[in-house]
Formats: structure tokens, sequence, C-alpha cells
């Protein structure tokens, strides 16, 4: 590369750097100031995250709905693809209109419309936040859907399917031993993106009284800012982490192939 | 898992028989009542154009489609209705088809492992088809770290390791640049030789399957237009279709009359399934014909092309007839556009249609 080209690539990568890095440290500044105007640091919003019940509790619970939905998401996405590429290959459209369905809808109309189902979901299943994971699982489907569709154009499922019948495989086997090995990191990234949509969804949790991380923060901000900011800060690198671990996860893929 | 296989298939091949198979998709009829017996240890090459129901049948013996009526016979056993997991037949596809995860050596043991082999017995396994089809020190890379040819091979080698009753190579060189194509095929009857196993190879390469079969069988339009040993499919077609695809005939007026017809002013006799009397179309090879210049001849030169040992010349007679010569190079050397040629045929017998 040339040196202007370097010095260009070096400006903006440093311009981004700050547009990304400065809210984050000014995040962390507030976040450890002491407390009434005095000098000083203090931990004591940090130890919030982990001694206030209300948000421990919050950031349980959020992880826990993390989990669900991405396990809930693979369980019921993966085979269904695999199935609708080798088997009935004439659904492809259909699936994927109704997987990226609750992409064109906004967020606050789904909520004023499960509303409802809400009441009796929470009626049958107890008013645990987790029921969430329901409405979760549809919200993630969009981005989950590209994933691991990409990931299972870029084999040729059909030949290698066969292959392996050939060789005396039945369906569950040429779906586990066969197909999945390759989509894996497809499957893995989508459920990173399902990880970061749960922690930062606001609008479902709160309009149906459940709380989350998300919830607990906005609450939080009215009261004590220093610890909602830092419960904000954790989750934003946390969910950072996981979405630059995911770039990798491709760009390994890129480099072995 | 070894139910399928009857107990001679470890031994030579068994016999396959399609009867009367008919698969058709909505409107169109892919087979239609095709009717083919192998014998055991026989490799039998399917050769047509696109769309002649020859993948089709293959895949309806490897149960990777369902025959919409007529039966499939290995070995004695019906095995129609059984699913292609419980088939045992061994299958290399056109399209690359290792599986990216696993190294060349657990690609060919992937079977093995479905049989639930042993793991030191699976690894030998491996090791030995590799060694046979010239892999052995590939056995721990990847197939993305191979070339076509090698990957090809690779998965010749997973078809056999599982000692199938019968061998499917559906079109599997078709990927294959020319040199690696011709070695691969040649490769691949010594190896067939080797095990015994009974095969059927799909091809649409002429070439492809007079060169490598026992027996080539001709299809057309979803039905077998004529199976014979690949010299006398060549020397002796049944029906213009078949002469037509392995060999570009001319197509030269002739009359009929006692066995013999006359085509070009000379006497040829001609084979089965000829017209007996009148006047018809001459199936002629290129290399039936040749041309030499003349400045009396009764035909000219349309163009000449140049093949290196042999070389192509199209002529044209006063007749109207369009001919192409194939001859030594040597021959036709000093031969340019608009040159007077004679046009004479050699005695070898040909097949006349009623024109």
């Amino acid at each position: 590369m040339s040196l202007p080209a370097r010095i260009g690539r070096g400006i903006a990568l440093t311009l981004f750097a700050i547009y990304f890095a400065l809210p984050l440290l000014s995040m962390l500044d507030f976040s450890t100031r002491a407390k009434g105007g005095a000098e000083g640091r203090t931990g004591e919003a940090w130890a919030n995250l982990f001694q206030d019940e209300d948000l421990r509790n919050a950031i349980i619970m959020s992880l826990l709905l993390a989990l669900f939905t991405a396990v809930a998401m693979v369980v019921l996405l993966v085979p269904t693809m695999i199935w609708v590429r080798l088997r009935v290959p004439g659904a492809t459209r259909v699936i994927e209109f109704l997987c990226l369905l609750p992409l064109t809808i906004p967020a606050i109309v789904i909520v004023v419309g499960i509303a409802n189902v809400y009441s009796w979901v929470t009626y049958l299943l107890g008013d645990s936040a987790l029921t969430l994971t329901f409405a979760y699982v549809v919200l993630v489907l969009p981005y989950a859907y590209r994933s691991i569709d990409t990931a299972l154009s870029a084999i040729d499922v059909r030949t290698l399917a066969e292959a392996a019948r050939s060789l005396g495989a039945g369906w569950t086997r040429v779906i586990v031993t066969v197909v999945l090995p390759n989509i894996a990191q497809g499957v893995l990234g989508a459920a990173f993106v399902a990880v970061a949509l749960v922690l930062g969804e606001y609008v479902f949790a709160s309009l149906l009284h459940f709380d989350t991380l998300p919830v607990e923060i906005a609450l939080l901000g009215k009261s004590d800012a220093s610890t909602s900011v830092a419960a904000s800060l954790a989750s934003l690198v946390f969910v950072s982490v996981l979405l630059i671990g995911l770039s990798f996860l491709h760009r390994n893929r890129r480099s072995s192939s | 898992m070894t139910t399928a296989a009857p107990d001679t298939s470890t031994e030579r091949g068994v016999a396959v028989h399609l009867q009367d198979l008919t698969r058709t998709y909505g409107a169109t009829r892919a087979l239609d009542g095709l009717d083919l017996s192998i014998e055991p240890g026989e490799l039998v090459a399917l050769l047509g154009p696109s769309g002649c129901g020859k993948t089709t049948a293959l895949r309806i013996l490897a149960g990777l489609d369902v025959a919409t009526s007529g039966q499939v016979l290995v070995g004695g056993r019906d095995l129609t209705r059984v699913p292609a997991n419980k088939r045992d037949m061994g299958m290399v596809f056109q399209a690359y088809s290792l599986f990216p995860h696993l190294t060349v050596a657990d690609n060919v043991a992937f079977g093995l492992r479905l049989r639930r082999t042993s793991t030191s017995a699976r690894r030998a396994r491996a090791l030995e088809m590799l060694e046979l089809v010239g892999l052995g020190q590939h056995a721990s890379r990847y197939a993305a770290e191979l070339s076509g040819g090698q990957q090809q091979r690779v998965a010749l080698a997973r078809a056999l390791a599982i000692e199938p009753s019968v061998l499917l190579l559906d079109e599997p060189l078709s990927a294959l640049d020319a040199k690696v194509r011709v070695q691969l095929r040649d490769e691949i009857r010594r190896i067939q030789l080797e095990v015994g196993t009974t095969t059927l190879f799909v091809t649409h390469d002429q070439e492809e399957a007079l060169a490598v079969a026992d027996r080539v069988g001709v299809m057309n339009a979803g039905r077998l237009e004529q199976i014979a040993p690949p010299v006398d499919l060549y020397e002796r077609p049944a029906t213009p279709f078949v002469a037509e695809f392995v060999g570009l005939h001319n197509k030269v007026a002739a009359t009929v009359s006692g066995g013999t017809a006359t085509v070009l002013g000379a006497s040829v006799p001609v084979i089965d399934g000829s017209i007996t009397s009148g006047a018809g179309v001459a199936m002629v090879r290129p290399e039936s014909v040749s041309v030499s210049a003349s400045p009396t001849g009764t035909a000219s030169v349309v163009s000449v092309g140049f093949l290196g040992p042999i070389s192509r010349v199209h002529v044209q007679t006063e007749a109207g007839d369009a001919l192409m010569a194939q001859l030594p190079s040597a021959l036709a050397v000093g031969l340019a556009p608009q040159d007077r040629v004679d046009v004479s045929i050699a005695g070898t017998p040909v097949l006349v249609v009623a024109g």
C-alpha cells in the first residue's frame, strides 16, 4: 500500500476509534466519579451491578433470555432451513418471507398485537420474564435467517447429503454429521446476533412489564445515574466483544478456504 | 447395516435389473419404460444427450429418485421401495461431493463409520482405498487442498470403501479438464476390473463411454435405443439416432437393392436395420470418406480443419450433398477451399434409412 493510502487509512481508523471509544470512555469516567461533586474515584456504581438485587436479577434474567432465545432459534430454524433446502425447495420463498416479516413490522405494532396473547401466556406459564423468549425468537428470525442462509449457500448441501445417504446415513445423521459441521460458523453467527439483540431489546420488555436489563437500566437512570451508566457500559462492552468475535469468525473462515 | 448386501457382493458383482421404469415430472416423461440388465461385474455406460433420462435412471437405481412405476432388482432383491441409505451402493457425483470438514482419510472412512467398523480397521481400509486410487500420501489433507481430479479419485475411493454391491458413476469426469479426464477414465476402468463391482456409468461423452464400458446403452427420450459392446455399437448402429450420436455422420442419398447400397457411385454392403430396397439416406462415417485433388473432380472443398494427426475436410458435391471427410493430415496437405476434388467412400457396411 502506498504511503498516502496508509496515512489516509490511519486517519480514518483513528477518527473511527475516537467516535467509537469517546462515548464509552466518558461513560466509564461518569460511572466512576465520586458522588456529590467530591473529588476522586469510586467503584460504588460498578459494585451495585452485583449488590443491587433488582439490577442483579435483571442482568441474570437478560442473560438467560439471550441464551434461551439463541438456543430456541437454532433448534427451530436450522433443521427447518436444511430440510427446506433438501426436500421442499419450493417452500424457500415462503420461509424467507415469513422469516423476514418481523423486520417490516415496527416493534411497537407487534407489542400491541401480542399484548393480548401474553395475558394468556402469563396465565398459562406464569409471569416469568423468560416467557419473552417466544417473542424474541420471532424478533431475531430475520437476522438469524440471513446468517444461516448464507452459510448454507456456501456449500452444495444437496450433493453432500446425497453422498452421505448413498454411504448409508439416515436423514438425522446427514443433518448432524454432514450439514451442521459445515454451517457451524453461520449458526454461531446467528446465535451471537440473537444474544446481542436480546440484550438490547427494550420495547417488548418494557411494554409487557418484564424486568430485563434494558428496562432496569432505564428505570435506574431516573434515580441512580451512575449505576445506570455502569450497567449500560457493561452491556455495551459485552455485546461489542461478541460482535467483534463474530467478525473474526468470518475472517478465519475466509482465510481457511 | 449389511442386510442390503447379498453375500456375493464382496466377491464379484451382482446382477442389476431395471424393469419397465417410468418416471414423470408433471407432464414430462424422464423415463418411458426403460428396461436395462447389467451382468454381475459388468460396466455398462449409459450414453445420451442431456434430458434423455440417463441420470434419472441412475438416481432411481441409487434410491435418490423414485420411479413412477417399474422395478429395481439388485442381486435378485427388489429394492424399488428401499431408501438410498439402505441400498449399499457406492456413488460418485458430477459435482465435487467430499465433505469439506473431514480429511481425505475420514471422507473415505465415512461409510465404514456408519457401519460401526472398528477405528483401526476403518483406518486401514481407507488407506488401502487411497492407495488404490494413487492418493495414499494425501490422507490427512482436506478436500479444498486437492485438485478436481484428485477430489474425484477420493470420491471413488470413498464409494468403494464400503464394498458396495453396485458402483454408480454420475458423469464423474464432466467437471475435469480434458487431459485429466482421459487419465482418470482409464484409471476408473482399471480399478473397476480390479474390484469387479457391477458398475453403471452415466455420461454424455461418446468417446468416454466407448473407452470404458463392456456395453454401451444409448438413450433417447427416456428409452434405450440400443445396447451393445462398443465395437458393435460403433460399427452396426441400430437406429439413425445411435448412428448420429456415436459418430458425426454424413447423410448421403443412396439406393438399396439386394443387400447392397449404391452411395456416391460406389457399392457398399448395408447393415441390419436398413431399408431393403429403394431410395434412402446412407449414414456414412467421416473416416470412410476420402478426397483427393483432381482438376476434373465432381466436388469442391468448402473448408479444411487441421486437428494435428488428422484433418477434417468439408466438401460440397455437384449433386448437392455436403460431406465431411476425416483423413490423415498428410493426405489433406495442399487442399484449400474452392479446390476441385474426387470423393470416394470405403466399402465398410453402412446403415441406410428411409429418406
